[in-house]
């Protein structure tokens, strides 16, 4: 891979940190009146999803990430890995473990598409749709003519995610889902 | 993708950029400071070693020609004080590669001035006074701060006794980089930038004097009367965190300033750095007599962002460099 210089840090550049694969969030130019400049640069590291400050003198270099972000939809699963499905017309299928799906798992659904993280071929991220409609699987019976109150009560989704909805939604509902934030938004 | 041509500033805001610009000239209007204008392209570009002088070909009298982008005014505006100018100031557009960020961009308006038979202190009250022309509110009182002070305020060392090895071990768990092997001044400039800058400005104006020797660049240096230490005599000032201007009482001594140009260019090579030919015309200019005196080195830009309330000084200018 090539070698990047803190003058080419932007935010998305994918690089290499002590050994993992980051995302450049921000980078900050600084530099007292006369004298040397540096770089405040936050990084997402991209196999544990924590972000990192770190400063290199201005002109310093980092190796690039061999990252590829790819469009997959979600097959199934056979309870060991989780299968991906790119949907480029290749029908290449992509085996992920649970500790590269993390939170995603609650949020899976077939036949939906995910932006799948690859370094050096081997999946280390799934992220979902920031929204997904999902089926409600279980909550307490809707509550009739609640429909303006406030209010709320948990409801567990077909994904296995469990979301605050309205008093009103009864089970078998489909609804959206914010899955950035893990809130309800509308009914579907 | 949609081509965005708009200004980062918008018009509003650019108005009062030239309503304030207007202020800063008839301030030196009253002052008896008169405005001058020198080349942006020069034979000369600068032998310090944190900047990046920006060149370019040109078709010249002399036929074809490196010219250099000035990085600052203040080589030709040395040259008029040596010619009997007098009291100068100039709104210069400055050049520097390398510079991006919130706080910088490639190209910038530096607001210099010189005060020939002005001492430093003098020349404080003047910035001082120009800021709060400047500003809208009352930015606080000025207040005087030496570099030792600061660090021993926030790092509880002194940067002119601290051993090398303690900075380099304190440099690297403050800024998390690898400092082992960096040279006293980078040493200081990372602590500086990432621990005392931050605090610097904060309902006051503070001026930083009695900076390292070692960080002089053309200003000339004195003892400091705390234990007879050489200090540079500067000053910066800062205000909300920034880093608005660069006071020196100026070298006028010519071998003394031959020789400086020649130390950059050593240190350039030993950073692996392209030596930067010395402006001989400015030697030369020194060597026929350079009245002492002081000058100031203002980010007019910067001062126009904190005056209008802005987060970043693109949004003080027609037009960035990403937008240009």
């Amino acid at each position: 891979m090539a070698n990047y210089s803190t003058n080419e840090f932007k935010g998305g550049l994918k690089v290499m940190l002590d050994g993992d694969p980051c995302a450049i969030l921000e980078n900050d130019y600084v530099k007292p009146g006369k004298g040397q400049a540096f770089n405040r640069v936050k990084l997402r590291n991209l196999m544990t999803g924590r972000v990192w400050e770190r400063t290199f003198k201005s002109g310093e270099s980092l190796e690039g990430a061999d990252v590829l972000e790819l469009d997959m939809e979600y097959l199934y699963t056979d309870g060991d890995m989780w299968y991906f499905m790119l949907n480029d017309g290749s029908f290449e299928q992509y085996p992920v473990e649970r500790k590269a799906l993390g939170e995603t798992e609650k949020w899976l659904k077939e036949q939906v598409v995910y932006t799948v993280t690859l370094w050096n071929d081997n999946v280390i991220n799934v992220t979902p749709p920031n929204f997904i409609e999902l089926e409600v699987t279980e909550t307490d019976p809707g509550l009739k003519g609640d429909t303006a109150q406030g209010g709320s009560k948990p409801a567990t989704m077909s994904s296995g995610a469990v979301v605050r909805v309205p008093l009103f939604i009864n089970e078998g509902e489909v609804l959206k889902v914010d899955t950035r934030t893990g809130e309800y938004v509308s009914r579907a | 993708m949609t081509i965005d041509w708009r200004p980062t500033a918008d018009i509003e805001t650019l108005r009062d950029r030239a309503r304030l610009i207007a202020e800063v000239r008839a301030f030196f209007a009253e002052r008896g400071v008169w405005e001058v204008e020198t080349p942006v392209l020069g034979h000369g570009g600068s032998t310090d070693l944190h900047l990046v002088s920006l060149s370019c070909e040109a078709t010249t009298p002399a036929g074809r020609e490196r010219l250099w982008l000035q990085t600052s005014p203040e080589f030709h505006m040395k040259r008029l004080l040596a010619a009997g100018s007098g009291p100068i100031f100039q709104v210069a557009r400055s050049f520097r590669d390398g510079e991006v960020g919130g706080r910088h961009n490639l190209e910038f308006s530096m607001l210099e001035w010189y005060r020939p038979g002005l001492d430093l202190d003098g020349l404080i009250t003047e910035t001082d006074a120009l800021i709060r022309r400047v500003l809208s509110s009352d930015p606080g009182s000025l207040r005087r701060r030496r570099y030792r002070e600061l660090f021993r305020e926030s790092l509880e060392l002194d940067p002119f006794h601290e051993p090398l090895e303690a900075l380099r071990r304190l440099a690297t768990e403050r800024g998390g980089l690898d400092m082992a092997a960096a040279c006293r001044d980078d040493c200081l400039d990372l602590l500086i930038s990432l621990v005392i800058e931050p605090r610097l400005g904060r309902g006051g104006i503070d001026v930083v004097v009695d900076y390292p020797a070692s960080q002089a660049a053309l200003a000339r240096r004195h003892r400091d009367p705390e234990d007879g230490e050489w200090v540079a005599s500067r000053f910066e000032v800062y205000l909300d965190g920034l880093e608005l201007a660069n006071g020196y009482d100026e070298l006028t001594d010519a071998e003394e300033q031959r020789a400086r140009f020649k130390e950059d260019n050593a240190a350039r090579r030993v950073e692996g750095l392209p030596e930067v030919e010395a402006d001989e015309r400015l030697l030369v200019a020194l060597e026929a007599g350079m009245p002492a005196g002081s000058g100031v080195a203002l980010g007019l830009d910067r001062l126009l962002q904190l005056a209008l309330d802005k987060d970043r000084v693109a949004e003080v200018m027609a037009f960035s460099t990403p937008r240009a």
